[in-house]
């Protein structure tokens, strides 16, 4: 098959063209330029480029760079901007993975005439005996990256390879020393690729945006503190809330954007018997009203047992009590042998109870 | 890998680098290996070497109507641009101007120089009315130290109005240094006319068939410019540096082959440039040729292709072994949306499908019916898959 595998210039992505190479398929290699900015996370700056070049060079396979700046600041960066004025926390890995990986990326590649689209994540995609295509968790666990591509549906499972899913990060990196890949050492990308580690998420958005003081005050509305930045703060926090030192911990339960208010409380008032969830995308079919998944709602988050209440809205309630998921984060169902992604969609905002 | 080891493939990107002349080539051999003294020296080793690059400045000064004495050697056109932008604020402070459209190398200077960009027309070449507004604008009026006009647009080929320009600059701000970015060309006018109109003119040598690393930048006697790079004063404090003499020796050799052969290959690959954009025009849709013919130096062909965007093309084309190109790239290899596009105010609808096919001295029939069919094909095939629906192959 003719496969364009995207390499970001890290070691999974290296390997990932490597395998493909071995597996007899014709092999390009394309890094997309996304943030146009300055970057020094590990992910999309121009040494990134660099690498992922040398490292298509060293396997003998083409390479190019397509530009996808402008859909990265549409539908990842304005978005990202915009989800905390609106006091909800994004994920912007996911929706990159979403609007630029996994539709943009993969349309080109079908206008292009490849057969499929390959990237270095950790998952597996795999079929059953009905023929229907299932996102499986990565073999290396504490690894797995299937949390963060859970969009994909049928046509894109069908489109997509993840050759390094069936590696532990190990076996990637003993495979990239053994063919000599300047990627085999460097350290895994973290945080954002578009906020600085030095500047952090306060500079980038203090440029974009005016941060509003806001009050922070407990759950029977005393006031309590103070922020100098509303739109900093997250379900859940306990820092930086400018509270007085002892007494028990409190955390922030809700965020209350139109009024500017910050509201504090026990971990007691945190916990959520459920959650609804927006945008909705199912692999293949949608799971039973009164069947139980397994829910994950952060990147290496444990999958924890709820029921499906219902389907539209998605309202699934936990087996157990959870702390109170911030708004804006990906909530994924996996099966109950939590082996692979059923679907998922995003935490709801509007309903300040989550259920 | 050379062209040797891809022998079907077709070049068409001559606006950003060419083959070397044979007579280039020829001329720089002897001084890769046997005669490497330095020029400067004072033994006769070093005359051997001094007597050379003499000889090559003085056909040099030939072919671009200047004396001798009036020709820098640079390590090529991004210096010349640098050097004398830079070179004319340092001295003389005031403002810098030049045009939207202006290669990188001089906008990046003015621009750092906080200096004034004028407006360019729809061809690319710069608005002369603009310009004259700008000179008289009360804030500039007598402060204007330098004003940088290309000679031809190195994307969309669009030549300038420079005696208009020298006109202008000269009744507007008789004391500013007027530079021309010649880069793109000397391949399709005669330098001469264009040495006349200014203080200053840049050129660069792989871009007439010679090697790259090598400029040439004619700065007229008495013109006070401060230097970029200074030491040893080679050429005349003007820019030091330890002279590239197997470089100036091809440069001059590919300079005097542009020089002898310029007024038949303007023929021949008019001819041919023709013959692509009408094959190409006649087959599709929605294909506009972005400057009229008669408005452009022969050796680009530029389209702007609706409905496809130029990484899709340039990547169709490449896989049919033909080399072309769109806008600028960045560091990074991305192509960047063109300042000059936009900068002309082409319609929205065109331009993400532009691309830029240039022709020179090696081009042949042969390549432009391979281009032109592989071209058609590709966006044949871009727009049809476009509009499908998103399916998948089954693995």
């Amino acid at each position: 098959m003719k496969v364009l595998v995207a390499m970001s210039g890290g070691v999974d992505s290296s390997v990932a063209a490597a395998e493909l190479i071995d597996q007899g398929h014709q092999v390009v290699g394309v890094t997309m330029r996304l943030w146009g900015g300055e970057s020094d996370t590990g992910c999309c700056s121009v040494s990134d480029v660099d690498d992922a070049r040398r490292v298509a060079q060293q396997l003998g396979i083409d390479h190019l760079v397509f530009n996808f700046s402008e859909d990265f600041n549409k539908h990842v960066v304005a978005p990202y901007v915009q989800a905390h004025v609106d006091g909800i926390t994004p994920n912007p890995c996911i929706e990159c993975n979403r609007h630029l990986k996994f539709d943009r990326l993969s349309e080109r590649a079908r206008i292009l005439g490849f057969d499929a689209v390959a990237t270095g994540h950790h998952a597996q995609i795999t079929r059953d005996a009905a023929n229907v295509f299932h996102l499986t968790r990565g073999h290396d666990g504490l690894k797995d990256q299937s949390y963060v591509v859970y969009m994909l549906d049928q046509t894109e499972l069908a489109y997509t390879m993840f050759p390094v899913g069936h590696l532990t990060k190990a076996q990637v990196r003993d495979r990239a020393v053994e063919l000599g890949l300047r990627t085999a050492t460097k350290p895994d990308s973290q945080d954002v690729c578009f906020i600085s580690r030095t500047g952090g998420r306060e500079t980038f958005l203090g440029h974009r945006i005016e941060f509003r003081k806001a009050t922070v005050v407990t759950s029977d509305g005393v006031l309590a503190g103070a922020v100098d930045a509303l739109e900093l703060v997250t379900i859940g926090q306990r820092k930086g809330l400018g509270l007085p030192g002892g007494g028990p911990k409190q955390f922030v339960v809700d965020v209350d954007t139109p009024n500017a208010r910050v509201v504090i409380g026990s971990e007691d008032q945190l916990l959520r018997s459920g959650l609804a969830v927006n945008n909705v995308m199912w692999a293949d079919q949608a799971p039973a009203i009164g069947s139980t998944v397994l829910v994950q709602c952060s990147a290496h988050g444990a999958a924890l047992p709820a029921l499906v209440q219902s389907l539209s809205p998605l309202v699934l309630e936990f087996e157990v009590a959870q702390r109170r998921i911030a708004p804006g984060q990906s909530v994924v169902c996996y099966d109950v042998t939590n082996s692979f992604v059923i679907g998922g969609g995003i935490a709801d905002a509007s309903n300040p109870t989550n259920t | 890998m050379s062209k040797d080891n891809l022998p079907n493939f077709v070049y068409l990107d001559h606006a950003a680098s060419t083959p070397m002349r044979e007579q280039s080539v020829a001329a720089m051999a002897p001084y890769m290996s046997g005669m490497y003294a330095n020029p400067s020296g004072s033994h006769r080793f070093a005359r051997i070497a001094r007597k050379a690059i003499d000889e090559a400045r003085d056909d040099v000064a030939e072919a671009i109507g200047c004396k001798a004495g009036e020709v820098i050697f640079t390590s090529g056109g991004t210096e010349g641009d640098n050097a004398t932008i830079f070179g004319a604020a340092r001295r003389h402070g005031g403002v810098a101007v030049c045009s939207a459209a202006e290669h990188h190398a001089v906008l990046h200077c003015v621009e750092n120089l906080n200096g004034q960009v004028v407006e360019v027309d729809s061809t690319g070449a710069i608005d002369v009315a603009k310009l004259e507004k700008v000179l008289q604008d009360p804030q500039n009026a007598g402060r204007v130290s330098v004003v940088s006009v290309m000679a031809v647009n190195n994307e969309v080929g669009s030549i300038s109005p420079l005696r208009q320009v020298a006109k202008v600059v000269r009744a507007n701000s008789p004391s500013a240094i007027l530079h021309t970015d010649a880069v793109q060309a000397t391949c399709w006018q005669d330098l001469r006319e264009i040495s006349k109109l200014v203080d200053v003119l840049t050129v660069s040598a792989h871009k007439f068939g010679g090697p790259k690393g090598m400029g040439v930048t004619m700065q007229r006697i008495g013109l006070e410019i401060d230097p970029l790079i200074v030491g040893g004063g080679q050429e005349r404090d003007r820019r030091s540096g330890t002279h590239n003499v197997g470089g100036i020796m091809a440069t001059a050799a590919a300079l005097r082959e542009t020089d002898s052969t310029r007024g038949a290959e303007i023929l021949r690959v008019t001819k041919l440039r023709d013959a692509l954009v009408d094959a190409v025009i006649s087959e599709l849709d929605d294909v506009i040729e972005t400057v009229a013919r008669d408005k452009r130096v022969p050796g680009i062909a530029h389209l702007c292709i609706a409905g496809c965007e130029s990484e899709s093309i340039l990547f169709l084309l490449d896989e049919a072994m033909i080399c072309a190109s769109a806008a600028s790239a960045c560091a990074s290899g991305a192509m960047e949306p063109s300042h000059v596009l936009l900068a002309m105010g082409v319609d929205p609808r065109f331009i993400s499908g532009s691309l830029r096919m240039s022709l020179g001295h090696t081009t042949t029939e042969q390549e432009i019916d391979r281009a032109s069919s592989a071209l058609i094909a590709a966006v044949n095939q871009l727009r049809r898959n476009k509009t499908a629906p998103r399916v998948s192959a089954s693995k």
